[in-house]
Protein backbone atom coordinates (compact mmCIF):
# COMPACT_ATOMS: atom_id res chain seq x y z
CA UNK A 1 0.00 0.00 0.00
CA UNK A 2 2.77 2.39 0.96
CA UNK A 3 4.28 2.12 -2.50
CA UNK A 4 1.33 4.09 -3.87
CA UNK A 5 2.55 7.25 -2.20
CA UNK A 6 6.14 6.71 -1.13
CA UNK A 7 6.72 10.45 -0.85
CA UNK A 8 4.46 10.53 2.22
CA UNK A 9 6.88 8.41 4.27
CA UNK A 10 10.57 8.68 5.15
CA UNK A 11 13.02 5.79 4.71
CA UNK A 12 12.02 4.40 8.11
CA UNK A 13 8.35 4.30 7.18
CA UNK A 14 7.53 7.25 9.41
CA UNK A 15 4.89 9.68 8.23
CA UNK A 16 6.65 12.78 6.89
CA UNK A 17 3.91 14.51 4.92
CA UNK A 18 0.15 14.26 5.16
CA UNK A 19 -1.02 14.11 1.55
CA UNK A 20 -3.54 11.32 1.30
CA UNK A 21 -5.39 8.89 3.53
CA UNK A 22 -4.68 6.11 1.05
CA UNK A 23 -1.93 3.79 2.22
CA UNK A 24 -2.10 4.83 5.87
CA UNK A 25 -2.54 2.12 8.50
CA UNK A 26 -5.42 1.96 10.96
CA UNK A 27 -2.78 2.32 13.67
CA UNK A 28 -1.59 5.65 12.24
CA UNK A 29 -5.14 6.99 11.99
CA UNK A 30 -5.92 5.91 15.57
CA UNK A 31 -2.71 7.50 16.85
CA UNK A 32 -3.68 10.80 15.22
CA UNK A 33 -7.17 10.59 16.74
CA UNK A 34 -5.76 9.73 20.18
CA UNK A 35 -3.34 12.64 20.18
CA UNK A 36 -6.12 14.93 18.95
CA UNK A 37 -8.21 13.77 21.88
CA UNK A 38 -5.60 15.05 24.30
CA UNK A 39 -5.70 18.45 22.57
CA UNK A 40 -9.47 18.81 22.93
CA UNK A 41 -9.56 20.16 26.49
CA UNK A 42 -6.71 22.40 25.65
CA UNK A 43 -8.94 25.04 24.06
CA UNK A 44 -10.56 25.63 27.45
CA UNK A 45 -7.32 26.56 29.18
CA UNK A 46 -6.36 30.02 30.35
CA UNK A 47 -3.31 30.08 28.11
CA UNK A 48 -3.94 28.14 24.92
CA UNK A 49 -0.34 27.57 23.94
CA UNK A 50 2.06 24.69 24.11
CA UNK A 51 5.64 24.82 22.89
CA UNK A 52 5.72 21.81 20.54
CA UNK A 53 6.34 23.89 17.41
CA UNK A 54 8.12 26.83 18.97
CA UNK A 55 10.46 28.48 16.49
CA UNK A 56 8.92 26.68 13.49
CA UNK A 57 7.44 28.56 10.56
CA UNK A 58 4.24 27.34 8.92
CA UNK A 59 3.08 28.77 5.61
CA UNK A 60 -0.60 28.39 4.75
CA UNK A 61 -0.43 28.38 0.96
CA UNK A 62 -3.96 28.60 -0.37
CA UNK A 63 -4.52 28.87 -4.12
CA UNK A 64 -8.24 28.42 -3.52
CA UNK A 65 -10.44 30.31 -1.08
CA UNK A 66 -11.09 28.76 2.30
CA UNK A 67 -12.35 30.01 5.63
CA UNK A 68 -12.63 27.19 8.13
CA UNK A 69 -9.79 25.00 6.92
CA UNK A 70 -7.32 27.87 6.75
CA UNK A 71 -8.48 29.40 10.02
CA UNK A 72 -8.38 26.15 11.98
CA UNK A 73 -4.90 25.38 10.61
CA UNK A 74 -3.79 28.85 11.62
CA UNK A 75 -5.27 28.64 15.13
CA UNK A 76 -3.90 25.12 15.57
CA UNK A 77 -0.39 26.07 14.49
CA UNK A 78 -0.41 29.13 16.73
CA UNK A 79 -1.56 27.07 19.72
CA UNK A 80 1.46 24.86 19.05
CA UNK A 81 3.56 28.07 19.22
CA UNK A 82 4.53 28.10 15.53
CA UNK A 83 4.83 31.30 13.52
CA UNK A 84 2.20 31.31 10.80
CA UNK A 85 2.16 33.12 7.48
CA UNK A 86 -0.98 33.12 5.35
CA UNK A 87 -0.56 33.29 1.60
CA UNK A 88 -3.77 33.60 -0.33
CA UNK A 89 -2.35 33.30 -3.78
CA UNK A 90 -4.00 33.03 -7.14
CA UNK A 91 -2.51 31.38 -10.15
CA UNK A 92 -3.41 30.69 -13.73
CA UNK A 93 -4.38 27.11 -14.27
CA UNK A 94 -2.57 27.19 -17.63
CA UNK A 95 0.85 27.68 -16.02
CA UNK A 96 0.46 24.28 -14.38
CA UNK A 97 3.07 23.11 -11.94
CA UNK A 98 5.77 25.62 -12.75
CA UNK A 99 4.52 28.69 -10.99
CA UNK A 100 3.46 26.77 -7.92
CA UNK A 101 6.93 25.27 -7.54
CA UNK A 102 8.53 28.68 -8.00
CA UNK A 103 6.35 30.08 -5.24
CA UNK A 104 7.17 27.18 -2.95
CA UNK A 105 10.91 27.33 -3.61
CA UNK A 106 10.90 31.02 -2.80
CA UNK A 107 9.13 30.41 0.48
CA UNK A 108 11.37 27.46 1.24
CA UNK A 109 14.40 29.72 0.80
CA UNK A 110 13.00 31.71 3.73
CA UNK A 111 13.37 28.56 5.86
CA UNK A 112 9.77 27.48 6.09
CA UNK A 113 9.35 24.27 8.11
CA UNK A 114 5.85 23.30 7.02
CA UNK A 115 3.55 24.05 4.11
CA UNK A 116 -0.21 23.67 4.32
CA UNK A 117 -1.35 23.61 0.71
CA UNK A 118 -4.70 23.95 -1.00
CA UNK A 119 -4.97 23.98 -4.76
CA UNK A 120 -7.59 23.36 -7.41
CA UNK A 121 -5.39 20.81 -9.14
CA UNK A 122 -5.20 17.21 -7.96
CA UNK A 123 -1.71 16.19 -6.87
CA UNK A 124 -0.36 19.68 -6.10
CA UNK A 125 0.58 18.92 -2.50
CA UNK A 126 2.37 15.76 -3.59
CA UNK A 127 4.20 17.65 -6.34
CA UNK A 128 5.37 20.22 -3.80
CA UNK A 129 6.40 17.57 -1.26
CA UNK A 130 8.56 15.79 -3.81
CA UNK A 131 10.49 18.99 -4.60
CA UNK A 132 11.39 20.06 -1.07
CA UNK A 133 14.31 19.07 1.17
CA UNK A 134 13.84 16.36 3.82
CA UNK A 135 13.20 18.61 6.78
CA UNK A 136 10.22 20.41 5.25
CA UNK A 137 6.74 18.98 5.89
CA UNK A 138 3.72 19.31 3.62
CA UNK A 139 0.05 18.93 4.54
CA UNK A 140 -2.60 18.62 1.88
CA UNK A 141 -5.50 20.95 2.71
CA UNK A 142 -7.44 19.90 -0.38
CA UNK A 143 -6.15 19.21 -3.89
CA UNK A 144 -8.63 19.37 -6.76
CA UNK A 145 -10.94 16.40 -6.76
CA UNK A 146 -8.30 14.16 -5.22
CA UNK A 147 -8.26 14.31 -1.41
CA UNK A 148 -8.84 16.46 1.66
CA UNK A 149 -7.26 14.18 4.26
CA UNK A 150 -7.35 16.46 7.32
CA UNK A 151 -11.08 17.03 6.80
CA UNK A 152 -11.58 13.25 6.73
CA UNK A 153 -9.60 12.91 9.96
CA UNK A 154 -11.68 15.49 11.79
CA UNK A 155 -14.79 13.72 10.52
CA UNK A 156 -13.46 10.40 11.86
CA UNK A 157 -12.74 12.12 15.16
CA UNK A 158 -16.27 13.50 15.33
CA UNK A 159 -17.77 10.10 14.49
CA UNK A 160 -15.66 8.39 17.15
CA UNK A 161 -16.64 11.06 19.68
CA UNK A 162 -20.33 10.30 19.07
CA UNK A 163 -20.35 6.60 18.21
CA UNK A 164 -17.15 5.05 19.64
CA UNK A 165 -16.86 1.73 17.79
CA UNK A 166 -16.35 2.04 14.00
CA UNK A 167 -16.92 -1.65 13.29
CA UNK A 168 -20.64 -1.42 14.03
CA UNK A 169 -21.39 1.63 11.90
CA UNK A 170 -23.32 2.13 8.69
CA UNK A 171 -22.44 5.43 7.10
CA UNK A 172 -24.15 7.24 4.23
CA UNK A 173 -22.43 9.95 2.17
CA UNK A 174 -24.93 12.01 0.19
CA UNK A 175 -24.45 14.33 -2.76
CA UNK A 176 -21.80 15.19 -5.29
CA UNK A 177 -19.36 12.33 -4.83
CA UNK A 178 -17.89 12.88 -8.28
CA UNK A 179 -16.35 16.27 -7.54
CA UNK A 180 -15.76 15.72 -3.82
CA UNK A 181 -12.24 15.32 -2.46
CA UNK A 182 -13.80 15.19 1.00
CA UNK A 183 -15.84 12.10 0.09
CA UNK A 184 -12.81 10.36 -1.39
CA UNK A 185 -10.74 10.87 1.76
CA UNK A 186 -13.65 9.89 3.98
CA UNK A 187 -14.23 6.66 2.07
CA UNK A 188 -10.57 5.67 2.42
CA UNK A 189 -10.51 6.51 6.12
CA UNK A 190 -13.78 4.72 6.91
CA UNK A 191 -12.59 1.61 5.11
CA UNK A 192 -9.23 1.64 6.89
CA UNK A 193 -11.00 2.01 10.24
CA UNK A 194 -13.23 -0.91 9.34
CA UNK A 195 -16.80 0.39 9.36
CA UNK A 196 -19.57 -2.09 8.65
CA UNK A 197 -20.92 -0.40 5.53
CA UNK A 198 -20.45 2.76 3.48
CA UNK A 199 -23.22 3.89 1.15
CA UNK A 200 -23.05 6.72 -1.33
CA UNK A 201 -26.29 8.38 -2.35
CA UNK A 202 -26.90 10.85 -5.16
CA UNK A 203 -27.95 11.23 -8.77
CA UNK A 204 -26.00 8.89 -11.03
CA UNK A 205 -24.52 11.92 -12.84
CA UNK A 206 -22.69 12.89 -9.64
CA UNK A 207 -21.35 9.42 -8.80
CA UNK A 208 -18.06 8.22 -10.32
CA UNK A 209 -18.37 5.12 -12.47
CA UNK A 210 -17.00 2.02 -10.74
CA UNK A 211 -17.53 3.66 -7.34
CA UNK A 212 -18.01 0.15 -5.92
CA UNK A 213 -14.29 -0.52 -6.37
CA UNK A 214 -13.67 1.92 -3.51
CA UNK A 215 -15.56 -0.42 -1.20
CA UNK A 216 -18.91 1.36 -1.07
CA UNK A 217 -22.48 0.59 -2.10
CA UNK A 218 -24.34 2.98 -4.38
CA UNK A 219 -28.00 3.74 -3.69
CA UNK A 220 -29.94 6.15 -5.89
CA UNK A 221 -32.57 7.29 -3.37
CA UNK A 222 -32.67 8.58 0.19
CA UNK A 223 -35.28 6.15 1.51
CA UNK A 224 -33.22 3.01 0.85
CA UNK A 225 -29.88 4.75 1.25
CA UNK A 226 -30.51 6.12 4.72
CA UNK A 227 -32.27 3.01 5.99
CA UNK A 228 -30.67 1.97 9.30
CA UNK A 229 -27.61 4.24 9.01
CA UNK A 230 -25.80 5.64 12.06
CA UNK A 231 -24.13 8.59 10.38
CA UNK A 232 -25.37 10.81 7.53
CA UNK A 233 -22.67 12.85 5.83
CA UNK A 234 -24.02 15.55 3.53
CA UNK A 235 -21.73 17.05 0.91
CA UNK A 236 -21.83 20.58 -0.39
CA UNK A 237 -23.40 21.01 -3.83
CA UNK A 238 -21.47 23.56 -5.85
CA UNK A 239 -23.95 25.98 -7.35
CA UNK A 240 -21.90 26.10 -10.53
CA UNK A 241 -22.93 22.50 -11.19
CA UNK A 242 -26.49 23.72 -11.49
CA UNK A 243 -26.24 24.37 -15.20
CA UNK A 244 -28.76 21.65 -15.93
CA UNK A 245 -26.33 19.05 -17.22
CA UNK A 246 -25.58 17.28 -13.98
CA UNK A 247 -28.52 18.41 -11.87
CA UNK A 248 -31.94 19.29 -13.28
CA UNK A 249 -32.79 22.12 -10.88
CA UNK A 250 -32.24 23.17 -7.28
CA UNK A 251 -35.84 22.41 -6.36
CA UNK A 252 -35.76 18.96 -7.84
CA UNK A 253 -32.40 18.18 -6.30
CA UNK A 254 -33.60 19.21 -2.84
CA UNK A 255 -36.80 17.22 -3.25
CA UNK A 256 -34.91 14.05 -4.13
CA UNK A 257 -31.62 14.31 -2.22
CA UNK A 258 -32.01 17.10 0.31
CA UNK A 259 -31.81 16.15 3.98
CA UNK A 260 -34.96 17.22 5.80
CA UNK A 261 -36.57 16.15 9.05
CA UNK A 262 -38.65 13.77 6.97
CA UNK A 263 -35.80 12.08 5.09
CA UNK A 264 -33.68 11.95 8.26
CA UNK A 265 -36.38 9.72 9.74
CA UNK A 266 -35.26 6.97 7.35
CA UNK A 267 -32.00 6.75 9.32
CA UNK A 268 -31.60 5.32 12.82
CA UNK A 269 -33.29 7.39 15.51
CA UNK A 270 -29.91 8.31 16.99
CA UNK A 271 -28.16 8.95 13.67
CA UNK A 272 -25.92 12.01 13.56
CA UNK A 273 -25.75 14.53 10.71
CA UNK A 274 -22.46 15.85 9.40
CA UNK A 275 -21.42 18.35 6.75
CA UNK A 276 -17.93 19.63 5.90
CA UNK A 277 -19.31 23.14 5.30
CA UNK A 278 -20.05 25.67 4.14
CA UNK A 279 -23.65 24.51 3.94
CA UNK A 280 -26.19 25.53 1.32
CA UNK A 281 -29.39 25.81 3.32
CA UNK A 282 -32.35 24.58 1.33
CA UNK A 283 -30.20 23.02 -1.37
CA UNK A 284 -28.65 19.92 0.21
CA UNK A 285 -29.91 20.30 3.78
CA UNK A 286 -32.78 22.07 5.51
CA UNK A 287 -32.04 24.66 8.19
CA UNK A 288 -34.06 22.68 10.68
CA UNK A 289 -31.80 19.66 10.30
CA UNK A 290 -28.57 21.65 10.02
CA UNK A 291 -29.32 23.49 13.28
CA UNK A 292 -31.13 20.56 14.91
CA UNK A 293 -30.14 18.38 17.83
CA UNK A 294 -28.70 15.57 15.68
CA UNK A 295 -26.40 17.89 13.76
CA UNK A 296 -22.71 17.78 14.77
CA UNK A 297 -21.65 20.28 12.10
CA UNK A 298 -20.25 22.78 14.61
CA UNK A 299 -18.53 20.00 16.58
CA UNK A 300 -16.72 19.21 13.34
CA UNK A 301 -15.37 22.76 13.22
CA UNK A 302 -14.23 22.71 16.86
CA UNK A 303 -12.65 19.29 16.45
CA UNK A 304 -10.86 20.52 13.33
CA UNK A 305 -8.45 22.54 15.46
CA UNK A 306 -7.45 19.62 17.72
CA UNK A 307 -7.16 17.19 14.80
CA UNK A 308 -5.02 19.57 12.75
CA UNK A 309 -2.81 20.23 15.79
CA UNK A 310 -2.40 16.50 16.16
CA UNK A 311 -1.38 16.03 12.52
CA UNK A 312 1.06 18.94 12.59
CA UNK A 313 2.61 17.74 15.87
CA UNK A 314 2.78 14.18 14.57
CA UNK A 315 4.70 15.25 11.45
CA UNK A 316 6.99 17.60 13.34
CA UNK A 317 8.12 15.34 16.17
CA UNK A 318 10.82 12.70 16.01
CA UNK B 1 13.80 -2.71 48.40
CA UNK B 2 10.10 -2.52 49.23
CA UNK B 3 10.73 -1.51 52.82
CA UNK B 4 13.02 1.30 51.74
CA UNK B 5 10.35 2.58 49.33
CA UNK B 6 7.76 2.42 52.09
CA UNK B 7 10.10 4.29 54.40
CA UNK B 8 10.68 6.86 51.69
CA UNK B 9 6.95 7.37 51.23
CA UNK B 10 6.47 7.75 55.00
CA UNK B 11 9.35 10.21 55.08
CA UNK B 12 7.90 12.25 52.27
CA UNK B 13 4.40 12.18 53.76
CA UNK B 14 5.71 13.33 57.13
CA UNK B 15 7.53 16.28 55.59
CA UNK B 16 4.57 17.35 53.46
CA UNK B 17 2.14 16.98 56.39
CA UNK B 18 4.30 19.01 58.74
CA UNK B 19 4.95 21.81 56.28
CA UNK B 20 3.49 25.20 57.08
CA UNK B 21 2.00 25.70 53.62
CA UNK B 22 -1.51 27.09 53.83
CA UNK B 23 -4.18 25.08 52.02
CA UNK B 24 -1.83 23.37 49.57
CA UNK B 25 -2.96 21.86 46.26
CA UNK B 26 -1.31 18.52 45.52
CA UNK B 27 -0.39 17.81 41.88
CA UNK B 28 1.27 14.59 40.65
CA UNK B 29 3.24 14.25 37.41
CA UNK B 30 2.32 11.29 35.18
CA UNK B 31 2.95 8.46 35.63
CA UNK B 32 5.11 7.66 38.67
CA UNK B 33 4.50 11.01 40.31
CA UNK B 34 0.75 10.40 40.24
CA UNK B 35 1.23 7.06 42.04
CA UNK B 36 3.25 8.75 44.77
CA UNK B 37 0.82 11.68 44.99
CA UNK B 38 -2.14 9.28 45.33
CA UNK B 39 -0.47 7.65 48.35
CA UNK B 40 0.31 11.01 49.93
CA UNK B 41 -3.21 12.18 49.25
CA UNK B 42 -4.57 9.15 51.13
CA UNK B 43 -2.10 9.27 54.00
CA UNK B 44 -2.35 12.98 54.66
CA UNK B 45 -6.05 13.37 53.86
CA UNK B 46 -6.39 16.38 51.57
CA UNK B 47 -9.95 17.63 51.15
CA UNK B 48 -9.49 18.61 47.50
CA UNK B 49 -9.13 16.17 44.65
CA UNK B 50 -5.62 15.39 43.44
CA UNK B 51 -4.39 17.23 40.34
CA UNK B 52 -2.44 15.41 37.65
CA UNK B 53 -0.13 16.67 34.91
CA UNK B 54 1.02 15.00 31.71
CA UNK B 55 3.96 17.05 30.58
CA UNK B 56 4.39 15.38 27.16
CA UNK B 57 3.42 18.55 25.29
CA UNK B 58 6.03 20.56 27.19
CA UNK B 59 9.02 18.25 26.88
CA UNK B 60 12.19 19.74 25.45
CA UNK B 61 13.10 16.54 23.58
CA UNK B 62 9.86 16.44 21.53
CA UNK B 63 11.57 17.21 18.22
CA UNK B 64 13.90 14.25 18.82
CA UNK B 65 11.53 11.62 20.16
CA UNK B 66 8.09 12.71 18.96
CA UNK B 67 4.80 12.52 20.76
CA UNK B 68 3.66 9.63 22.85
CA UNK B 69 0.18 8.68 21.62
CA UNK B 70 -0.63 7.61 25.19
CA UNK B 71 -0.59 11.21 26.37
CA UNK B 72 -2.93 11.43 29.33
CA UNK B 73 -5.01 14.50 29.85
CA UNK B 74 -3.79 16.82 32.54
CA UNK B 75 -6.39 17.37 35.22
CA UNK B 76 -6.48 20.21 37.67
CA UNK B 77 -9.58 20.02 39.91
CA UNK B 78 -9.65 23.72 40.78
CA UNK B 79 -8.29 27.01 39.51
CA UNK B 80 -4.65 27.32 40.45
CA UNK B 81 -4.62 31.12 40.51
CA UNK B 82 -2.99 32.26 43.80
CA UNK B 83 -2.83 28.70 45.15
CA UNK B 84 0.11 27.12 46.97
CA UNK B 85 1.03 24.07 44.94
CA UNK B 86 2.96 21.01 46.01
CA UNK B 87 4.23 19.30 42.89
CA UNK B 88 5.00 15.58 43.30
CA UNK B 89 7.26 13.42 41.14
CA UNK B 90 8.79 9.98 41.61
CA UNK B 91 12.43 10.61 40.68
CA UNK B 92 14.21 13.94 40.49
CA UNK B 93 17.05 13.48 38.02
CA UNK B 94 18.01 16.04 35.36
CA UNK B 95 15.30 18.51 36.39
CA UNK B 96 13.90 18.72 32.85
CA UNK B 97 10.58 17.10 33.76
CA UNK B 98 10.08 19.65 36.53
CA UNK B 99 10.96 22.49 34.17
CA UNK B 100 8.30 21.21 31.75
CA UNK B 101 5.77 20.77 34.58
CA UNK B 102 6.32 24.35 35.77
CA UNK B 103 5.70 25.61 32.23
CA UNK B 104 2.50 23.61 32.01
CA UNK B 105 1.29 24.82 35.41
CA UNK B 106 1.81 28.40 34.33
CA UNK B 107 -0.27 27.82 31.21
CA UNK B 108 -3.21 27.30 33.59
CA UNK B 109 -2.59 30.45 35.57
CA UNK B 110 -0.36 32.06 38.16
CA UNK B 111 0.07 30.10 41.41
CA UNK B 112 1.15 31.87 44.60
CA UNK B 113 3.95 29.35 45.14
CA UNK B 114 5.18 25.94 43.98
CA UNK B 115 7.09 23.49 46.16
CA UNK B 116 8.52 20.22 44.91
CA UNK B 117 8.25 16.87 46.65
CA UNK B 118 10.04 13.80 45.26
CA UNK B 119 10.17 10.21 46.39
CA UNK B 120 13.74 9.81 45.19
CA UNK B 121 16.29 12.53 44.79
CA UNK B 122 19.14 11.22 42.70
CA UNK B 123 22.33 12.76 41.36
CA UNK B 124 22.57 14.20 37.84
CA UNK B 125 20.87 17.59 37.74
CA UNK B 126 21.20 19.47 34.45
CA UNK B 127 19.09 22.45 35.50
CA UNK B 128 19.05 24.61 38.64
CA UNK B 129 16.05 22.83 40.17
CA UNK B 130 15.81 21.62 43.75
CA UNK B 131 13.36 19.56 45.79
CA UNK B 132 11.77 20.79 49.02
CA UNK B 133 10.49 17.45 50.34
CA UNK B 134 12.54 14.28 49.79
CA UNK B 135 11.66 10.64 50.46
CA UNK B 136 15.15 9.26 49.99
CA UNK B 137 18.40 10.13 48.26
CA UNK B 138 20.30 7.93 45.83
CA UNK B 139 23.82 8.42 44.60
CA UNK B 140 23.79 7.02 41.05
CA UNK B 141 26.05 7.60 38.07
CA UNK B 142 24.86 8.43 34.56
CA UNK B 143 24.89 4.74 33.56
CA UNK B 144 22.25 3.94 36.12
CA UNK B 145 18.53 4.59 35.86
CA UNK B 146 16.20 4.58 38.84
CA UNK B 147 12.66 3.62 37.91
CA UNK B 148 9.55 3.38 40.03
CA UNK B 149 7.13 0.61 39.11
CA UNK B 150 3.72 -0.38 40.42
CA UNK B 151 2.65 -3.97 40.82
CA UNK B 152 -0.78 -4.69 42.35
CA UNK B 153 -0.87 -1.28 44.02
CA UNK B 154 2.55 -1.85 45.56
CA UNK B 155 5.33 0.50 44.57
CA UNK B 156 8.80 -0.79 43.95
CA UNK B 157 12.11 0.62 42.76
CA UNK B 158 14.44 -0.80 40.16
CA UNK B 159 17.91 0.47 39.33
CA UNK B 160 19.13 -0.56 35.90
CA UNK B 161 22.29 -0.08 33.93
CA UNK B 162 21.58 1.89 30.77
CA UNK B 163 23.42 2.74 27.62
CA UNK B 164 23.89 6.51 27.76
CA UNK B 165 23.02 7.01 24.09
CA UNK B 166 19.53 5.73 24.90
CA UNK B 167 19.07 8.18 27.74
Amino acid sequence: MITNFPVQFDENGRLRHFLTIQGLSAETLITILDIAHSFIDFGKREIKKIPLMRGKTVVNLFFEPSTRTRTTFEIGAKRLSADVVNMNATRMSTTKGESILDTVKTLEAMHTDMFVVRDHESGSAQLIASHLPDYVRVINAGDGRHEHPTQAMLDMFTIRQQKQDFSKLRIAIVGDILHSRVARSQIHALNILGVREIRVIGPRTLIPTNIETLGVNYVNNMKDGLDNVDVVIMLRIQRERMDGQLIPSEQEYFARYGLTQKTLNFAKSDAIVMHPGPINRGLEISSRVADGSRSVILDQVTNGIAVRMSIMAHLMGG
Amino acid sequence: MDTSINNAIDNLARQVASSTIVNPLLIGIHTGGVWVAELLHQKIGFSEELGTLDISFYRDDFSRVGLNPQVKASFLPVRIEDRNIILIDDVLYTGRTIRAALNEIFSYGRPASVKLGVLIKRTGRELPIQSDFIGMELDLDIHQQAKLYRDNDKLGLSVEEVNISEK
